[in-house]
């Protein structure tokens, strides 16, 4: 995971909340709660580093807390609110839209 | 951070709404019992296209995702392909309900050629006896025309929405079973005694035994049935349903109706939950922002009477509209509470002086000539 190419999903969008951040994939209609101010941080600039650990420690993320920003990128990809540069991503075909189809990263 | 203080954090409330519905118009060629919004006639005050267009500016700029449009019947209004399509040009997604009355072939088409484009199609029965019951004549087949179109019309997964009452509740796998067969999605919803629904909601409401039943049901399909989040009143029962685990009135969610007035949430069109209108100045972001209305409902609330229930960390203390429009005090249990409570609130209190819903578009029961207002014309209705 730390050494993958990320990027933001280009459908996606990121609107800043006191808590973090709202994310919401405008393909697969599922709203995703960043929780936390650094991790929209690092979100927003994936894609301007080689990997996720050069952009962790681009935005200055003490190394003690890469194993929790893992696992976050990891439940984002699975979201697909972020996904691999330079690969075809199979968009997600399910279509759901209400505010029971949310997850947390 | 964990989901229960994710949720203490919305409550609190957000920067913008994350799912705003707006009523369009109360024109409507139904006139279901249970209509939350009492529709029926068009109200001469709506907003007009170019006033519903600068609120879709605004909520571009405040990053609302997506609206959930609804009525009345939103294909009434003339404008309502240009409005959808210039909502989507600005990054806002739309999700529309309907009886499924105009949407024929061609427009079924055009819908399907749309992005960033969902429909539920309002069904409360598996068949036309009990849909018609609530939603009226021959609207059974109406809704159901409008299915075959669309999936004619290859427009891809639609949503069936269906309001659980004591009449259809035994029709849940039916209805999963007839959404399976379009590919479509279901998406099942707590009936409140708002609008019209005020004078019906003591008949068609579930039992305490169904109450369970739903529960059960629901628990068992998971994610794979859509609720809006509505049924966090039975949580009480035990293990919690999937969704947010809270009333997201004026915090999450509000409403706009149709003549600009922004309400709470859209079961609560009640002076009391009305916050201020897109027509104010500094418009609706300065309602969301600043209505005292709202700031009130970000504040931590009383547990009231339910203080001494285990079971309140579970249900929330139920729906705030579903307490206020039965008369019941809203920092006391839900009428359908699981445990019974709301039942002998319900019984100790004169229901007759429960508050009314501020507005009614209802249609006449009689034309009484030259004096009402023409309704607009329903033609392909």
């Amino acid at each position: 995971m730390l050494d993958e190419a990320l990027e933001l999903h280009p459908q996606v969008a990121l609107r800043p909340e006191p808590f973090g951040a709202l994310a919401y994939h405008y393909g697969n209609r599922r709203l995703v709660f960043l929780k936390h101010r650094d991790v929209v941080a690092v979100a927003q600039r994936l894609a301007d580093h080689p990997s996720l650990s050069a952009t962790l420690s681009a935005c200055d993320i003490a190394p003690s807390r890469w194993p929790s920003f893992e696992r976050a990128f990891a439940s984002l990809k699975s979201s697909d609110v972020v996904r691999e540069r330079e690969s075809s991503v199979t968009s997600v075909t399910s279509v759901t839209s209400e505010t029971n189809e949310t997850s947390a990263a | 951070m964990s989901v229960e203080s994710l949720v203490a954090q919305l409550k609190t409330g957000l920067d913008a709404p994350i799912c705003l519905t707006w009523e369009l118009t109360y024109a409507c060629n139904l006139q279901c019992v249970h209509c939350l919004s009492s529709s029926g006639q068009r109200d001469p005050r709506e907003l007009t296209t170019a006033e519903a267009k600068r609120v879709l500016d605004e909520l571009h700029d405040l990053q609302v995702f997506y609206i959930n449009i609804g009525g009345g019947e939103p294909m009434v209004r003339r404008d309502f392909f240009e409005l959808v399509d210039y909502s989507i040009s600005r990054d806002i997604g739309v999700k529309f309900s309907t009886n499924g009355a105009f949407i024929d072939a061609d427009k079924a088409r055009r819908l399907a050629s749309m992005d960033y484009l969902d429909i539920q199609i309002s069904l409360d029965g598996i068949d036309a006896a009990t849909n018609d019951a609530v939603r009226g004549a021959g609207s059974y087949d109406m809704a159901r025309r409008a299915m075959e179109h669309l999936a004619t019309a290859g427009f891809g997964a639609f949503k069936i929405s269906v309001v659980v009452t004591r009449h259809n509740v035994d029709q849940l796998d039916g209805f999963k079973a007839l959404a399976d067969s379009y590919g479509a999605q279901l998406r099942v919803t707590r009936l409140r005694p708002s609008g019209r629904g005020a004078d019906t909601w003591h008949d068609l409401h579930p039992t305490n035994a169904q109450q369970r039943q739903i529960y059960e049901w629901l628990l068992a399909k998971g994610e794979s049935v859509l609720t809006g989040d509505s049924f966090f009143h039975l949580n009480a029962l035990g293990e919690p349903l999937p969704g947010l685990n809270m009333c997201g009135a004026g915090r999450v969610v509000c409403l706009i109706d149709p003549i600009g007035d922004v309400y709470a949430c859209p079961f609560v069109i009640h002076d009391q939950f009305k916050a201020g209108s897109v027509r104010d100045p500094g418009g609706f972001a300065k309602v969301w922002k600043q209505s005292p209305l709202f700031l009130e409902l970000r504040e931590p609330q009383s547990a009231g009477a339910c203080a001494s229930c285990g079971s309140y960390d579970a249900c929330q203390g139920g729906c705030m509209a579903a307490k206020f429009f039965t008369g019941m005090p809203l920092d006391g249990p839900d009428p359908e509470c699981v445990g019974g409570e709301g039942d002998h609130v319900l019984r100790s209190i004169d229901t007759t002086l429960a508050p009314r819903p501020s507005m009614d578009h209802s249609k006449p029961t009689t034309v009484r000539l030259g004096t009402t207002r023409r309704p607009v014309p329903v033609a392909g209705a």
